[in-house]
């Protein structure tokens, strides 16, 4: 008899015509070298008459998986080729694992095709996933402001307090982080202006640079910024494990609307509170800029104030004012839409938080470059 | 036979994601009263059945008539004053997490009544104490244990007193002396509320303890099987595998006589 503990080994014998004797001996474990059914397809194709196949295990040792994967390939090979496999001379426990294999035939249509797309069909198919986001897009606006109008009307079910608290969250507790970035953005805003006008002996004109830069453009900015990466993603993570948790189907048998419950009181918080947000972090590029100026060019608090003072006109604080706004309504839709549409998976909200982020970025600096093109246009 | 409606009557419902047919032709009534059933091996639809019930999920065609009425086809049909008298009871529990469960209680009953924060403090003690979590009223659902979690969602169910109660797979990951206590509870409450109560499982206790009427949906071929009493049809169905599965398998050593 072979021995038992060598590598697995097998060995094909035609008793006649019509039956194949498979021989297997060795070890066939896992982490083993085992031979592959790919090896054994040129004899049996090599016998056109062939119309059974038996084992002989009478050498074989040890065995796992990697016997079972093998008896299963082989079969199916075998299934292919319209031959009858006769199991009984496998190992008990082999015959019974490979019996349960075929137990259950596969369900039709169940198994996914990955049938690779070619490069025309990708674009064609990246392109309809991006009209159908705009398209999502434009419908949660509308389904906002439907539910906007249910507000006015009286006819909106949501809690004061969810808005409330979402006032908190959006102002108080963000402040030391606008306090840090703005003071800083002030700060090295200044400390450009200053290098660059000094050369000019004009070092004075920094607190133009720093007064308009900040009021119409950086503060909003920087604000809308924190909150998307702050405010957006929260709002994105915490309606998506509601979704992921039934919470929202919960919502949506009991009649109330999701969009009246949790999307309004988040953007009305956001759209009220980020303007008092952008004149907080507008104070505090304000200072830093003129902490930096006092200390390195050669004029006094007062005079560099004075100058602050001038270059700033009610008009430019409103203009940024109402931006913050506009951005604070892009953070909460992009949040909430991105909560909302979320998958039911851990995955999905990490992704729906992600791309909320995102999302509400790109929608502030491309609503920032058409306000300011407004702007001009209006001369304010 | 009186001439009044069935509570609930399904018409020629197909359900289907995109192309995907899940169930086609399903036919049945529900009455007034019943425990129904849907069962069905794993896979077959019964809670895609349960989302067209609920009006989470819009049928491919068909339709579906509370007491008549059209829920689905009709564009007359103010579905969210229809979802109003039912009450859901989700997989999951589905209870709000950032709510305790007297605040999730109390979120329909201030939603859709004029009752006073004091009023609605009561009932939603008096619907805690109906699923036997009285005390609890302070506590988040993640500081509870499952089955608490089952009848703390039943108790929001219930809030409204609804005329139809959804459960879905109520004695999922419950214990067997938990989940027949959830049973018990049902009939309860159905004897009490006179509610009518609609239930997906492929619990067989549970189907035979509580069940009065039910629907059999087929992965296999698509559609229901049969629909009656449980009891008859594990004795006496026409169909084969609606013997067998509510034999647990068994169905092949019983002959048809």
């Amino acid at each position: 008899m072979a021995p038992t503990h060598s590598a697995a080994e097998v060995e094909i014998n035609a008793v006649d015509p019509a039956n194949l004797l498979v021989r297997l001996r060795g070890i066939w474990l896992l982490e083993t070298e085992r031979p592959s059914v790919a090896d054994l397809l040129p004899q049996l194709d090599a016998q056109p008459g062939l119309e059974r196949i038996a084992y002989e295990t009478a050498g074989i040792g040890a065995w796992d998986t990697g016997l079972v994967t093998f008896l299963v390939g082989l079969e199916r090979v075998a299934r292919e080729r319209g031959l009858t496999v006769d199991r009984k001379g496998l190992p008990d426990g082999a015959r019974r694992l490979v019996e349960l294999t075929f137990a259950v035939p596969e369900r039709a249509g169940a198994r996914r095709g990955e049938q690779r797309q070619g490069w025309l069909s990708r674009v064609g198919t990246s392109w309809l996933a991006g009209t159908r986001a705009v398209q999502d897009g434009i419908a949660f606006v509308g389904e906002l402001s439907l539910s906007f109008g249910r507000l006015l009307r009286g006819k909106a079910t949501y809690q004061r307090s969810d808005f409330f608290v979402t006032v908190q969250e959006v102002s108080v507790e963000a402040l030391g982080i606008v306090s840090l970035v703005g003071f800083l953005v002030g700060v090295i805003l200044s400390f450009i202006g200053a290098m660059q006008f000094e050369k000019f002996g004009a070092g004075i004109y920094t607190a133009n640079l720093v007064g308009l830069g900040i009021v119409r453009e950086l503060g909003p900015i920087m604000a809308g910024i924190i909150m998307a990466g702050r405010t957006g993603a929260s709002f994105a993570a915490y309606i998506g494990t509601m979704k992921v948790n039934e919470e929202i189907d919960a919502l949506r048998t009991l009649g109330i609307n999701p969009i009246d419950y949790l999307v309004l009181p988040r953007a009305l918080a956001l759209m009220l509170m980020m303007p008092l947000v952008t004149l907080y972090a507008n104070l505090m590029g304000l200072l830093g800029g003129t902490v930096v100026s006092v200390a390195i060019l050669d004029v006094s608090t007062v005079l560099f104030l004075e100058q602050l003072r001038a270059s700033i006109s009610v008009g430019d604080v409103l203009g940024g004012l109402f931006m913050a706004s506009v951005f604070g309504v892009l953070v909460a839709l992009a949040g909430c839409q991105r909560g909302i549409e979320c998958g039911t998976s851990a995955q999905a909200v990490g992704e729906a938080a992600t791309s909320a982020v995102v999302t509400g970025i790109v929608a502030i600096v491309v609503s920032c470059s058409l306000l300011n093109f407004i702007y001009t246009v209006l001369g304010i | 036979m009186s001439d009044a409606p069935a509570h609930i009557t399904v018409r020629n419902l197909t359900l289907a994601y995109g192309e995907f047919v899940v169930q086609r032709d399903l036919d049945f009534t529900v009455d007034r009263g019943d425990v129904f059933i849907i069962m069905g091996g794993s896979g077959c639809g019964k809670s895609s059945l349960l989302k067209v019930l609920i009006g989470l999920k819009e049928p491919a065609a068909g339709d579906v008539l509370f007491n008549g009425q059209s829920f689905w086809q009709d564009p007359e049909t103010d579905r969210e004053a229809m979802l109003r008298k039912f009450g859901v009871l989700f997989q999951s529990g589905a209870l709000w997490s950032s709510k305790t469960l007297a605040e999730n209680v109390a979120l329909p009953l201030a939603t859709y009544t004029e009752l006073t924060p004091p009023e609605i403090e009561e009932v939603c003690s008096l619907k805690l104490a109906l699923v036997g979590l009285s005390g609890f009223e302070k506590y988040y659902p993640s500081e509870i244990s499952g089955g608490m979690r089952k009848r703390a969602a039943l108790a929001r169910a219930i809030a409204l007193d609804p005329e139809i109660l959804f459960f879905d797979e109520p004695s999922a990951g419950l214990d067997p002396i938990t989940s027949k206590r959830l049973d018990d509870l049902i009939l309860e409450l159905r004897d009490s509320l006179g509610a009518t109560v609609v239930i997906v499982t492929h619990e067989l206790a549970s189907i035979f303890a509580v069940g009065n009427n039910s629907v059999f949906l087929d992965p296999v071929t698509k559609t229901m099987l049969a629909t009656g009493n449980p009891q008859e049809l594990r004795d006496r169905s026409a169909d084969f595998e609606v013997r067998n599965f509510l034999q647990r398998g068994a169905a092949a050593t019983i002959s048809d006589g």
